[in-house]
């Protein structure tokens, strides 16, 4: 009988590479700090999901104003 | 200037005109006190410096942080923020808390769920020693042996003598984009500046537009500079030596916890949410003693290349008689003799004994302050 672990659970996952492509990783991480093909390609991806990740405006423009007038109070700004 | 750590700003602070409201309800709720250090995590992540973190973690993101150094959802995270609780602490999953700090209400908190921790893999994989020489260890063993996980809601500000250094990362980042700056250098310290941390700065300020001095403010080790001598003598060194334009200086109320290479990944993290799109890291960052490599803090970032801001790395700098400069091993050809290195430790005896020390190690100015103040150091 095979257990396997709920959905929510799994802490990794499979996909699919060219086998081509798998083998030049490999070479390619010889001798780095990569112990392996799928830590090389994790790390590749996070950069890049990061680099995407989306952005929401972090304050209106009446909390600007009110900030600004704070920070002029404190003698941050001119 | 870079997004926030997990893309938006959190802010859980009670608006002014609903805090009566919230008042009366934290009057009527089970209270758990919580000692200073908590109390400055918890502004910290209602004022979104802890960003995106909302509360005190869950179970799931704790053992991921413990583990991979991630939260749940991936993100890079270091340091577990976690709420204990004694063990009596009644197991009610879904309920509504008071926290307060010397008796007075600071926040509410939603308790999602109460769980139990292993304090001693806690101290080997965040400290990575179970020695109780080591602070953090050493305060693991007062902790209480449950964990409370969920979202919180600030009410009451602590109080605080530097109020006026306190800025959170909503208006860092304001006032960056007033002053017009699209690269901004984050320096993390704990100490009364000497040459070579100026010297650390302003290398640093040759490639990015701004300054960001961010002292952590709160509990510290005996010897190490009061609080107030800190931001007196920065406040001396940036009148003197820097241009206003390019340096900012602000606190960050924070509790050390010497966890080296985990912590300086957490204080970029920080530095990111304030605006900053580089960070310095010098030798021993975060570190106590010699429980960690003295460069293992710079190494550790080589697992995040998804952190979003750049770690600039540093070498130890000394000043070299014969240079007559501030220089690092990769600097400087001279031998041993002519090198006059910044340690602390040489700083405080100095102190101590009333003595200056010498222009090439420190500001004059930054000494006066220092004189002045009795006894700059935490006893």
């Amino acid at each position: 009988m095979v257990f396997k672990l709920p959905e929510k659970d799994k802490k990794f996952t499979t996909v699919s590479i060219p086998t081509p492509l798998f083998k030049k990783i490999k070479e390619r991480i010889k001798d780095t700090g990569f112990t392996s093909v799928s830590s090389y390609v994790t790390y590749v991806l996070r950069e890049i999901v990061a680099e995407e990740e989306e952005e929401g405006e972090p304050f209106s423009k009446e909390d600007e104003e009110r900030i600004k007038q704070r920070l002029r109070a404190l003698g941050y700004l001119g | 200037m870079p997004k926030p750590h997990g893309g938006k700003l959190i802010n859980r602070e009670i608006a002014e005109r609903e805090k009566e409201k919230f008042l009366e309800q934290a009057s009527e709720l089970p209270t758990l006190n919580v000692e200073e250090g908590l109390a400055k995590d918890l502004e910290n992540i209602a004022k979104g410096v802890f960003s995106p973190l909302e509360g005190f973690l869950l179970e799931e993101d704790y053992f991921n942080v413990l583990n991979d150094k991630r939260l749940a959802n991936d993100l890079p995270w270091t340091l577990p923020i976690i709420l204990d609780a004694p063990s009596n602490f009644e197991k009610r999953n879904d309920d509504t808390i008071t926290l307060s700090y010397e008796n007075r209400p600071l926040a509410l908190m939603h308790v999602e769920e109460v769980y139990g921790y292993n304090k001693r893999e806690f101290a080997q994989k965040v400290y990575g020693t179970l020695d109780n020489i080591h602070p953090g260890v050493a305060k693991l063993k007062d902790m209480g042996d449950l964990l409370l996980g969920g979202k919180i809601d600030l009410i009451n500000e602590m109080k605080t003598p530097f109020s006026k250094y306190n800025l959170r990362p909503v208006e860092t980042r304001i006032l960056f984009k007033e002053k017009g700056w699209r690269t901004i250098v984050g320096f993390q310290t704990r100490n009364a500046p000497h040459q070579g941390h100026e010297y650390v700065q302003k290398t640093a300020l040759t490639f990015v537009d701004g300054v960001f001095i961010n002292p952590v403010i709160g509990k510290k080790k005996k010897g190490d500079f009061r609080d107030e001598v800190i931001l007196e003598a920065y406040d001396a060194l940036i009148k003197h030596y820097y241009l206003k334009d390019r340096a900012v200086i602000s606190i960050l109320p924070f509790e050390m916890r010497y966890a080296g290479p985990r912590e300086a990944i957490f204080h970029a993290i920080v530095r990111k949410n304030f605006g900053c799109t580089h960070f310095i890291v010098g030798r021993d960052h975060a570190g106590v003693g010699d429980f960690y490599p003295p460069y293992a803090a710079q190494d550790i970032f080589d697992e995040f290349p998804d952190l979003g801001i750049i770690p600039l790395f540093f070498k130890e700098f000394y000043y070299c008689k014969k240079c007559g400069g501030v220089v690092n091993e990769k600097t400087c050809p001279h031998e041993e003799e002519q090198c006059i290195k910044f340690s602390g430790t040489k700083i405080r005896e100095l102190f101590i004994r009333g003595q200056r020390p010498p222009e090439e190690m420190m500001r004059p100015e930054v000494t006066n302050i220092i004189l002045r103040s009795g006894n700059p150091f935490v006893e």
